[in-house]
């Protein structure tokens, strides 16, 4: 018997495909080009090296600012989640920088810190580290003290209580953590770069709009989604499998 | 090993909103010969997990001391908790091995499995394994740090009859290999004289020691219910205050 749900992802695909090359037909216009010639312009922009280059850079931007709002985030995020007093005193701080606009804190790093790549890092940062923290805080207060109290009689120690006893327990917060921010973080950068970057995905897209490119604009979002579906196939799918192993 | 002396003068909840403060323990002395094993009975509610957690420094909120040998300090302790407390997200090995101190051999817990016929399953994540198993899991953790004392709160509660048989017996066994110092806390006079060399009755709090009886029947002889029931008979026939305790 032939399973037919084993081919619901690719039916479902070509149907999206096709839906797009019919309105393309219909409309007949400049601003919906057909799946084809997007292809070919996907194709000719891998091959000049364009895209893989504003990607590529793009990329690293991602990488370097995710890290940095991860680690600290993390950090930060479990000493509140800790310590009641210091919760207290920062909890303000926490929601005035959930509510700051991410455009404001770009224009703000730029205006400050002048049109240079920190700049454009740090205003990444500052958007998702609030997120981060808050997330892990809220696993941090769910921890289970019968756990600590076990590491503590037993005199586990500071390394050896983080590393067995609270990680694992935050994990599914930093998974969540990670899956959320990647998201914003695409998000952001693209803006950071479309407002003052001379290379990236974002200045790119920025070009295609002023020359009405939509070609353009659609290829480099097919590479953009596919490289979100790679890190979620490649790095957070199996990292989910390793460390939920021992659930029955 | 060591004799410990454990004295609390005072032990007190401070008042929370409409409950006032609560006398948990008053002026309760213990002293642990090295090697004996002794069953702490008094009614549920009368703080003798408090009273654990105090001589485990997980509670530091007293008045009093505790001194191992002559020194004021905390005994180093095996803790087998009511739940077993182990780490769901590490293997029965990997539970035992992180307790061990970094100079002790991680082979050193191969002949604790064996004795706890815990062997086979040593490679499997205890949300497979049965409440009694991982009771027994958690007993071979606390025997793993050669402990100075070994805490027990009531770790054959919600076993049934059978499984709390085998377990109690798998652990007078190892108990019998390596003899530590234990305190082992019960509210049931049964098991209590079928696994102490001396019960030490506790009052509903404010706690203090009631009572303290040496249980005479010889080990060998314990697997016999009737001379246990006899002796638990006398007792109570004897001692009119240890009957309203239980």
């Amino acid at each position: 018997m032939i399973n037919p749900r084993k081919y619901f992802p690719a039916l479902s695909l070509l149907a999206f495909l096709a839906i797009w090359q019919g309105m393309s037909f219909y409309l007949n216009s400049n601003t919906l080009p057909p799946p084809a010639q997007v292809a070919f312009v996907f194709w000719q922009s891998c091959a000049s090296g364009q895209l893989p280059y504003h990607l590529g850079l793009t990329l690293l931007r991602l990488v370097v600012s995710f890290s940095i709002a991860m680690l600290l985030g993390c950090a930060i995020g479990i000493v509140l989640g800790r310590n009641k007093k210091l919760d207290a005193f920062f909890d303000n701080w926490l929601v005035i920088f959930l509510n700051v606009p991410a455009l404001v804190t770009i224009i703000l790093c730029y205006v400050w810190f002048g049109l240079v790549e920190s700049a454009a890092i740090l205003a990444v940062i500052i958007n998702k580290l609030p997120n981060v923290i808050v997330t892990i805080r809220e696993g941090t207060r769910t921890l289970d003290q019968d756990l600590l109290d076990m590491a503590r009689c037993y005199h586990l120690g500071k390394r050896k209580t983080l590393v067995h006893v609270i990680w694992p327990q935050l994990h599914p917060f930093v998974m969540s953590a990670t899956r959320s921010g990647l998201a914003l973080i695409w998000k952001i950068i693209l803006v950071v770069e479309l407002l003052g970057r001379s290379n990236g995905m974002g200045y790119q897209l920025h070009l295609f709009f002023q020359l009405f490119d939509v070609a353009g604009i659609m290829a480099y979002t097919i590479a953009f989604v596919a490289v979100i579906q790679l890190i979620e196939l490649m790095i957070l799918k199996p990292l989910d499998r390793k460390s939920q192993r021992w659930r029955r | 090993m060591t004799p410990i002396q454990i004295n609390i003068n005072s032990k007190i909840y401070p008042a929370v909103e409409k409950a006032g403060q609560h006398v948990a323990i008053a002026d309760l002395k213990l002293s642990l010969n090295s090697g004996e094993f002794i069953c702490l009975v008094g009614p549920s509610g009368c703080g003798k997990t408090t009273l654990l957690n105090i001589i485990a420094g997980l509670d530091t909120d007293y008045e009093g001391e505790i001194i191992v040998g002559r020194q004021h300090t905390h005994p180093k302790i095996g803790y087998i908790f009511q739940n077993p407390r182990l780490l769901p997200w590490r293997t029965v090995r990997e539970n035992i091995e992180l307790v061990l101190d970094s100079h002790q051999s991680t082979d050193s817990i191969d002949p604790l499995l064996e004795t706890m016929q815990l062997t086979q399953a040593q490679h499997v994540y205890p949300e497979r394994l049965s409440l009694g198993m991982s009771r027994r899991v958690s007993i071979i953790r606390a025997f793993a740090v050669d402990p100075e004392v070994l805490l027990m709160d009531e770790p054959f509660v919600s076993l049934d009859a059978p499984t709390a048989r085998q377990v109690r017996e798998l652990l007078l066994k190892l108990w019998q290999q390596r003899p530590h110092t234990v305190l082992f806390v019960t509210h049931d006079l049964r098991e209590a004289i079928a696994l102490a060399d001396r019960i030490i009755f506790l009052s509903a709090p404010p706690m203090h020691v009631i009572r303290e009886i040496i249980v005479p029947v010889p080990r060998n002889e314990r697997r016999d219910e009737a001379s246990l029931e006899a002796f638990r008979q006398q007792l109570l026939q004897n001692y009119s205050d240890i009957k309203q305790l239980l």
